[in-house]
């Protein structure tokens, strides 16, 4: 479904994201992990049209979409949501949605209707009217995957939709997310730091670091690897840890 | 359904008006209220939903007053042609503007003021040129009869701008229930969050703007129509701007109902500080602009976000009885 | 070449006005540098000094020079009064409100100025005002020389007020980084309205260095404040040796056009290059972003 080859982009001196190739099959739950500065964001970004690569191709659905504007790229199906949430402040939680609903829906009547049906589904029914700012953080997020699920997308980019989360909150926005894909049949690709949700939701998982994909695979296979232990913790901690047993 | 309803009895109440009011001047304060209410319906759309902060909506007004007076002053054109170009000449010019503008990223402080900076050249090219007239302005024959869009008697005028103010208000109403209002309120609140949703940021901008180019066009026509006279600093110059904002923050932005408020709460007030301080130059905007400050201090939703939190405290209190 | 003896002083010319127009813009680029909200007031209150100028000579026989001592300290006072007891209260979060209450501002002050002294030109006379100086290729009015000398001098000691003393570093620091300034014990609040205040009393010594050879009417603020708005966007948003560089340039164009198109179409020159700036210059323009 979205296939990425060769995608860099640097500010300045600073490379952000260096010759990053990723695959996400169509129908499958996917993650993107790595340290704070790994260059996630920027990644999504770029996929998104947010920021335009200054080599690379991306492709989504056999089209080639590097460059084009975000509005054409999420009217092909393809969404992403914010890491720090984006909420249309003045407006309602049903006027939130109804924005996203608007793209496949011209009719207001019937954007509001889809809006309703979408905010049912992410546990917002009972805060249709409710401005979007008075929401709490978790409120947020959900609120922050309804419009882009109202969008009807073939693909949706999360971007730490469970940061901030208490352990309940996320347990609920995992069974959210993966019912997505089951009942909607959306492809999902998802930015996590929360690794309890990384390990029971996703099929394969894109380790970044500096702005490189130092491995991929399995959760459990990911877990195991002593470039991830590094990345995250450190040069050396991979053989300090098994020294130290489990200390 | 309520704000439909509102509109209709709007109507109702403002149609027998000129029979029962006895007094032209009454009559005449109210042309001018509906007058400025137009205006105020103009900016309203792409500053109150749209978010964007015009500070030179005379560029457009001045354009659509100008179109009216030198179609019949220099070309001797019927009226009502120069009032049916006037939007689209007031639409075209907000479009340059607005394409430019929106193009280059410009938001905030930067879109006021080359807003503005758009007015003043548009003041000072009016000032120069020949076919407008120069500085001493353009003069419309004087031949009152319908045809002419020209009224012996105020009420005329009254009802063609209160029918032009409905008009307003309707499209206001359909913006408020489109998928065009929906994605340029949306622009308004996250313009980064709307088009990540599929919203065409650009193009919404572009426009709301030229819609309301166009409005104010109409509005400089009426203005042609009314005082038989156009020059450079009534057309473009900083009053016509300031009124066309002020209308709608005082009655309330973004609101269907805000500018007719607005004008209604600020032609009262200027009246009244006529009455007490007697007509000198300057006052009235003097007030004006205090005016803008208070409100922007203590009622930043206008009379409109008032009136609501008035009623939910009254619904509140009966709740509680 | 025959053309030298009108352009040369016209060009000397277009040099002095252009250091009255960077001294406004020094103001103006100070208070968007730190606030980040272009002050629509900035003109009305350059109006206010020199009417204050105007009276104080009239009234006390004050000489405009000596003026120096009190309208600039006195425009600091209003400035930090403004900012402190209207605009900072008036964003509710939201900069826009503050281009609102500023625009407001502008608009209270200017009508209440014609309202008290109706749209008549004043000027002052003084015998000094025609004296010149022999500049060798050019005589130039004594007073435009006093003002460009006098507009380098502040803008050096602002450019050193703000490297070399505690106020300047808390200044650059909430420019740079407000959140950051207020974690380390910055006053923000108080360093918001200093700026405002600095930025006000540059218009102070500019109304004191403009009266010897300038008239003042109620609306003179807006000449100078849309010419300072592309000066500061010519020379970059909060730029100090922008404002300068950008005032001499735009002061040397404006006497140019004067010269070859004439007095009204002179005019659109400088509108002409403040919106193609706006447009085209990205940097410091789109830098800003919410």
């Amino acid at each position: 479904m979205l296939e990425a080859r060769g995608v860099s982009k640097s500010f300045g001196g600073l490379k952000a994201v260096v010759g990053v190739n990723m695959e996400v099959p169509a129908g499958s739950i996917r993650a993107v992990v790595g340290p704070n500065g790994a260059g996630k964001t920027t990644l999504f970004a770029l996929i998104s049209g947010f920021l335009t690569p200054d080599s690379g191709r991306i492709r989504f659905v056999g089209d080639d979409i590097t460059g084009q504007k975000p509005e054409r790229i999420c009217a092909r199906g393809l969404v992403r949501t914010f890491q720090i949430t984006q909420p249309f402040a003045g407006l309602t939680v049903r006027e939130n949605v109804a924005v996203g609903a608007h793209l496949r829906h011209e009719s207001r009547a019937s954007a509001l209707r889809h809006a309703q049906a979408i905010a049912a589904r992410v546990g917002l029914g009972d805060r249709l009217d409710q401005p979007a700012d008075q929401l709490t953080v978790a409120a947020r997020k959900r609120l922050e995957l309804a419009r882009a699920l109202a969008t009807d997308p073939k693909l949706l980019l999360l971007d730490e939709v469970m940061a901030g989360l208490n352990p309940t909150e996320v347990q609920e926005i995992v069974a959210i997310v993966r019912r997505i894909r089951d009942d909607l049949g959306v492809t999902v690709l998802l930015i996590e730091h929360v690794m309890q949700a990384v390990m029971s939701l996703a099929e394969h998982v894109l380790v970044l670091n500096q702005g490189t994909a130092i491995a991929e695979g399995t959760p459990a296979a990911i877990a195991a690897d002593p470039r991830v232990v590094e990345a995250y913790l450190g040069h050396g901690a991979a053989s300090r840890m098994t020294g130290a047993g489990d200390a | 359904m309520r704000t439909l309803a509102g509109i209709a009895l709007f109507g109702l109440v403002m149609l027998p008006l000129p029979a029962l009011l006895a007094s032209q001047v009454w009559l005449n304060f109210l042309v001018m209220t509906l007058f400025f209410a137009l205006l105020g319906i103009a900016w309203n759309v792409v500053g109150g939903y749209g978010g964007q902060f015009s500070f030179g909506h005379a560029a457009f007004f001045g354009t659509g007053a100008y179109c009216a007076a030198v179609l019949q002053a220099q070309l001797g054109l019927a009226a009502w042609l120069g009032f049916a170009l006037a939007p689209v000449a007031g639409g075209a010019v907000a479009g340059v503007v607005g394409f430019l503008s929106f193009r280059y990223g410009l938001r905030g402080s930067y879109f006021a003021l080359v807003t503005l900076a758009f007015a003043e050249v548009l003041r000072i090219l009016a000032n120069s040129a020949g076919f407008t007239g120069g500085g001493s302005g353009l003069l419309i024959k004087l031949a009152p009869g319908a045809a002419n869009l020209q009224f012996a008697d105020r009420s005329g005028f009254y009802y063609l701008v209160l029918a032009l103010v409905i008009a307003g208000l309707l499209l206001s109403l359909w913006i408020e229930r489109s998928r065009f209002g929906s994605y340029l309120v949306a622009v308004r609140e996250n313009e980064d969050a709307a088009r990540a949703l599929g919203v065409d940021a650009f193009a919404i901008k572009l426009r709301a703007i030229v819609l309301s180019g166009a409005i104010a066009g109409v509005a400089g026509a009426v203005y042609a129509q009314m005082f038989l006279y156009v020059d450079p600093g009534l057309a473009f110059g900083p009053t016509m701007s300031v009124e066309a904002l002020l209308v709608p923050i005082v009655g309330g932005m973004g609101t269907v109902f805000g500018p007719v408020l607005g004008s209604l709460a600020l032609h009262l007030l200027s009246e009244a500080g006529r009455s007490v301080l007697g007509q000198a130059p300057g006052l009235n905007l003097a007030l004006y602009g205090v005016l803008l400050v208070i409100m922007v201090l203590f009622l930043p939703d206008g009379l409109v976000g008032l009136l609501r939190r008035v009623r939910r405290r009254f619904l509140r209190g009966r709740a509680d009885a | 070449m025959s053309q030298l003896p009108i352009v040369v002083p016209s060009v000397l010319n277009g040099l002095t006005t252009g250091a009255i127009y960077a001294l406004v813009a020094l103001g103006l680029t100070l208070i968007y540098g730190v606030l980040h909200i272009i002050n629509f007031a900035h003109g009305s209150l350059l109006m206010l000094a020199m009417f204050g100028v105007f009276f104080l000579h009239k009234l006390a026989g004050l000489d405009p020079y000596l003026a120096l001592l009190v309208v600039p300290p006195a425009c600091f006072v209003a400035g930090y009064a403004l900012q402190r007891g209207v605009i900072a209260r008036a964003s509710h979060g939201k900069d826009h409100n503050i281009l609102l209450v500023t625009l407001g501002i502008a608009i209270a002050i200017e009508n209440v100025a014609i309202y008290f002294w109706r749209s008549d030109t004043r000027t002052l006379d003084l015998s000094y005002a025609f004296d010149t100086v022999n500049l060798g290729v050019a005589l130039v009015a004594l007073p435009r020389v006093v003002a460009f000398a006098g507009a380098l001098v502040v803008a050096g000691g602002l450019w050193l007020f703000m490297a070399r003393t505690d106020l300047g570093r808390a200044i650059r620091a909430v420019a740079k980084e407000r959140q950051g300034a207020r974690v380390v014990g910055i006053d923000v609040e108080h360093v918001f309205a200093m700026s405002f205040a600095i930025g006000t009393a540059c218009v102070g010594v500019a109304a004191c260095l403009l009266m010897p050879t300038f008239y003042v009417t109620p609306q003179v603020g807006h000449s100078f404040v849309l010419i300072a708005f592309t000066v500061v966007v010519l020379g970059g948003m909060g730029s100090f040796p922008g404002a300068l560089a950008g005032g001499l340039i735009i002061g040397v164009t404006e006497s140019l056009c004067g010269l070859f198109l004439g007095e009204s179409l002179g005019q659109i020159g400088i509108f002409a290059i403040f919106i193609a700036i706006l447009l085209l210059r990205p940097s410091g323009l789109l830098g800003h972003r919410a």
